[in-house]
């Protein structure tokens, strides 16, 4: 069984974002970039299911500038076979995401696509339900448990006060959610391996599908400073403040 | 946000400053590139923040206990070290034919630090094996390094320096351990070691002690000290952890900071016999452990850099959310308070810290690269020249981080004020780890005698080449326009000469060495304000976009220079007039007028 894992390069979770001087979005210059955290989640999940004899091979494909190289790298370090980079310096949304990725299941054939449930940059939370449409395949997503038996993915669902188990036929979409693993860290040895593993280059040119983004950013600015909280003195005088703001 | 390493500040020093990307083209290095190296760093930090960081404070509040003859420590270190060990850290600086990744050295170091700056109790462990596998490298027989080294390059058993006695440490001619030739050639070793770092423990399935010893009849001093393999289990026939070698713990010491690295008085062949291996030749013990000390010293100032880098990121976020008082002239107190970051005196205390541990690490990591370019020399006579300057900076890069980055711990906690001094903020614990870097490793006395005493006034070290590499600076940055910091780093250079010439003509080699370690202090500050003229002129040949995060960075690195020059490098020059002056004060200095009398 192949796997599939899509990969994004995003802004670090650790790194305190700053917005650019002319509200155009967010200052990357020198930022450190990392693979976002839910994909980092598919990657292991993908090389558990190598490592268990399930999978046969894992293909990890991301859709960005050349440094998302750096990424795939990362995903092969962790024990991924080989990668696709979609080279594209403009900005792609998740509906343009999925046609692409459509595109690449077409030519990989795999079984299995796990994506991460959404990347924390935008946090759309919407590729893998796009590609599952525009494949028509089943999908599982905010997935806390994947078993792949039998030619069917029973995927364990984090849902709105507790779990659900749903059983897909393959092959399938699945979206990870943060408990599903935890992703481990590549040894260093791992690391200079993954420079000889192979990492296909394409255009977006070669896949023949309209990528136009539908929306435009018209500003990005910081969150509102909180104000200073004050403390009222009983009950009748916090539902008094709360009427005059406006808020009961 | 990040309390334990400066990523953007590491990338400067190590590319935009010391050129790694040159150095990684050189045929050594050349399966490395950026982006590996930095995909390291990645996953090193990621190790750091998952796997050392969160019990740090834990640990140094439950520090190792003695229970029934056996060593007791919390179960996190344990767990961490075997997270170090799969993820091939152990290995990593050693060359690929014995397994290693071949890193250079500057990268070592730095990942190194970035364990010390999450939890050094733990790194400890690991570094001390490190460096104990490097010796038996060095020196072993192919035999030996078989038996040893690939169980310790796979962190699964670790390794120990002893050198120090309870009678010797900074005197090891006055060792006492004796080693007694046996018929087989091994030897049986008896006598006590003091201050073992990672000396006795249940971390690892064996420990490999790096012993120096005297055989039976050995000449007197240190020409009479040789240099022994002695694992805490024998090995059995199929080569793993055999019968106890009665090395016997004794006790623990109970001290200030780096609690959670266990340090031990051991006993040799007390119950028993401990058997010993010959590493090396006979009598060349202490040739053979200074063969690593460059490497081990400047990883001690290393180390300092980094508790001090931890006190700062911690004091920086403090500064940034402790709201107190008004800025001066502002009398209306119902106005709100500022943060504290909005005082001049407390970004005065940042400023020193940052001046400090941004100095020091360009300090340790310029001679870590020196290690690698050593290594990649393409003639004997450049590979001479590394060699000279490395043997010159050595004492100044243990010992300047050890003063002015506790200096920094210090302002640390008084940035954190009264809550700085207590145990709920990590600072404290910071400048008590840090102390440490002063004394072990040879203490500040006498790196000051090694630098003034052994290197500058017998010769051993020629000031020429460090000479060169700072005018090659100056020139760069005279054409960046820092002209003032260019005059007065030529004054501040003039007058340590001048103060050597004085030292060198001075028979009385007692009264010329009084101020030894006032002199290595004044030189450090010498070499990291070259450093940091280094550093402002890389600033100001960026063109980072205006009102970026990068313009920020780099505009900070030209004003810690101008600090540096202004309130550091100023001091130096009654320092160097008062070695210079052969003062004997101290020298003169009756030992009874100390004291009560
Ligand atoms: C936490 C810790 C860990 C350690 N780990 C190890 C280890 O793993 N292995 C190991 O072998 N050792 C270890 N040491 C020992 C350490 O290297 C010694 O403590 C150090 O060398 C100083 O020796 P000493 O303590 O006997 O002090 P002393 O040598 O007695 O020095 C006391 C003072 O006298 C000064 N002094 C001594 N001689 C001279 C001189 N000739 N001229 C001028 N001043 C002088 C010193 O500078 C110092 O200020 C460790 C020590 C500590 C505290």
């Amino acid at each position: 069984m192949k796997v599939l894992v899509p990969v994004k390069r995003v802004i670090d979770y650790n790194v305190k974002a700053r917005v650019k001087p002319d509200q155009s979005g967010v200052d990357l210059a020198n930022v450190k970039m990392s693979m976002n955290p839910f994909d980092e989640i598919s990657v292991e999940e993908a090389v558990r299911l190598k490592e268990a004899g399930t999978a046969t091979e894992v293909v990890v494909v991301s859709i960005g500038p050349q440094q998302c190289q750096e990424t795939l790298r990362t995903a092969l370090a962790m024990g991924a076979d080989r990668g696709i980079l979609i080279k594209t310096d403009d900005k792609v949304e998740p509906l343009a995401v999925a046609k692409l990725l459509k595109a690449v299941v077409a030519e990989e054939s795999p079984e299995l696509v796990i994506l991460g449930k959404q990347a924390i940059d935008d946090d759309s939370n919407q590729t893998g339900q796009m590609l599952a449409a525009l494949l028509d395949w089943p999908q599982g997503t905010f997935a806390n448990e994947v078993k792949v038996d039998g030619g069917k993915a029973n995927v364990t669902r984090e849902i709105d006060g507790g779990l659900q188990t749903v059983a897909l036929d393959l092959p399938a979409i699945v979206t990870t959610d943060l408990r599903l693993n935890e992703p481990r860290y590549a040894s260093l040895p791992n690391i200079m391996k993954a420079k000889k593993k192979p990492i296909d280059m394409k255009e977006i040119g070669d896949y023949g599908v309209d990528v136009a983004p539908r929306l435009t950013t018209v500003k990005v600015t910081e969150p509102p400073v909180r104000e200073a909280g004050e403390i009222v003195e009983d009950v009748p005088t916090l539902v008094s403040k709360l009427k005059a703001k406006g808020a009961l | 946000m990040s309390e334990f390493v400066d990523r953007r500040n590491l990338d400067f020093v190590l590319f935009e400053m010391l050129d790694l990307d040159t150095l990684l083209t050189t045929p050594r290095y050349e399966e490395h590139d950026r982006e590996s190296i930095t995909a390291m760093l990645d996953v090193v930090e990621g190790i750091a923040e998952t796997n050392f960081l969160p019990f740090a404070a834990k640990l140094d509040a439950n520090e190792p206990k003695f229970v029934d003859g056996k060593v007791e420590i919390i179960p996190e270190v344990g767990e961490a070290l075997s997270v170090l060990g799969e993820a091939g850290l152990f290995a990593a600086g050693f060359d690929e034919a014995i397994g290693g990744l071949q890193l250079p050295w500057v990268v070592t170091t730095n990942i190194n630090g970035i364990f010390t700056a999450a939890n050094l109790s733990v790194a400890n462990y690991a570094f001390l094996t490190v460096g104990a596998a490097n010796m038996l490298n060095a020196f072993g027989t192919d035999e030996q390094k078989d038996a040893y080294l690939p169980n310790m390059l796979a962190g699964k058993w670790f390794g120990t320096m002893c050198l120090s006695e309870p009678q010797a440490g900074s005197s090891l001619a006055d060792i006492k351990t004796k080693a007694v030739r046996k018929d087989d050639g091994t030897f049986s070793l008896s006598g006590s070691k003091m201050w073992i770092s990672g000396g006795d423990h249940e971390l690892s399935d064996n420990i490999i002690h790096m012993v120096l010893a005297r055989i039976e009849g050995a000449p007197v001093g240190t020409r009479g000290i040789s240099l022994f393999i002695v694992p805490r289990y024998r090995l059995n026939e199929a080569g793993e952890r055999g019968e106890w070698n009665h090395i016997a713990l004794a006790g623990l010491n109970h001290k200030m900071g780096q609690r959670g690295t266990t340090n031990c008085l051991l006993n040799f062949g007390e119950s028993g016999e401990t058997v010993g291996y010959l590493l090396g030749e006979e009598n060349k013990g202490l040739a053979c452990m200074f063969h690593m000390m460059n490497e081990a010293r400047v990883g001690v100032g290393q180390a300092s850099v980094m508790s001090a880098l931890a006190g700062y990121l911690h004091a920086v976020d403090y500064a940034r959310e402790r709201p107190q008082g008004r800025p001066a002239g502002v009398k209306d107190q119902s106005t709100p308070q500022v943060s504290i970051i909005e005082h001049t005196d407390v970004r005065r205390m940042l400023m020193a810290q940052k001046a400090a541990v941004e100095g020091g690490l360009s300090l340790t990591s310029y001679c870590s690269l020196l290690v690698d370019k050593q290594k990649t020399a393409e003639t004997a006579e450049e590979r001479a020249e590394y060699d000279d300057l490395l043997g010159l900076l050595t004492p100044v890069a243990k010992s300047w981080p050890s003063e002015h980055c506790l200096e920094a711990n210090k302002w640390a906690i008084q940035i954190l004020g009264g809550y700085g001094y207590t145990r709920d903020y990590p600072v404290e614990r910071h400048y008590r780890d840090n102390r440490l870097n002063h004394i072990h490793e040879g203490t500040f006395g006498i790196q000051g005698r090694d630098l003034l005493g052994r290197k500058l006034r017998a010769g051993v070290s020629a000031l020429t080449p460090l000479r060169n590499q700072i005018s090659s600076t100056i020139e760069t940055a005279r054409a960046q326009g820092l002209n003032a910091e260019c005059d007065q780093l030529e004054k501040a250079l003039a007058s340590a000469e001048k103060a050597i010439e004085v030292v060198r003509s001075c028979e009385e080699e007692n009264l010329s060495l009084a101020n030894a370690t006032l002199f290595l202090d004044a030189f450090g500050t010498v070499v990291v304000a070259w450093l940091w003229l280094w550093q402002a002129s890389v600033a100001k040949q960026a063109s980072p976009e205006a009102g970026s995060s990068e313009e920020t960075f780099y505009k900070s690195k030209i004003a810690a220079a101008q600090y540096f020059f202004r309130y550091e490098l100023s001091k130096v020059f009654n320092t160097f007039e008062l070695v210079a002056s052969l003062d004997d004060t101290c020298e003169l200095a009756s030992a009874d007028f100390f004291g009560v009398s």
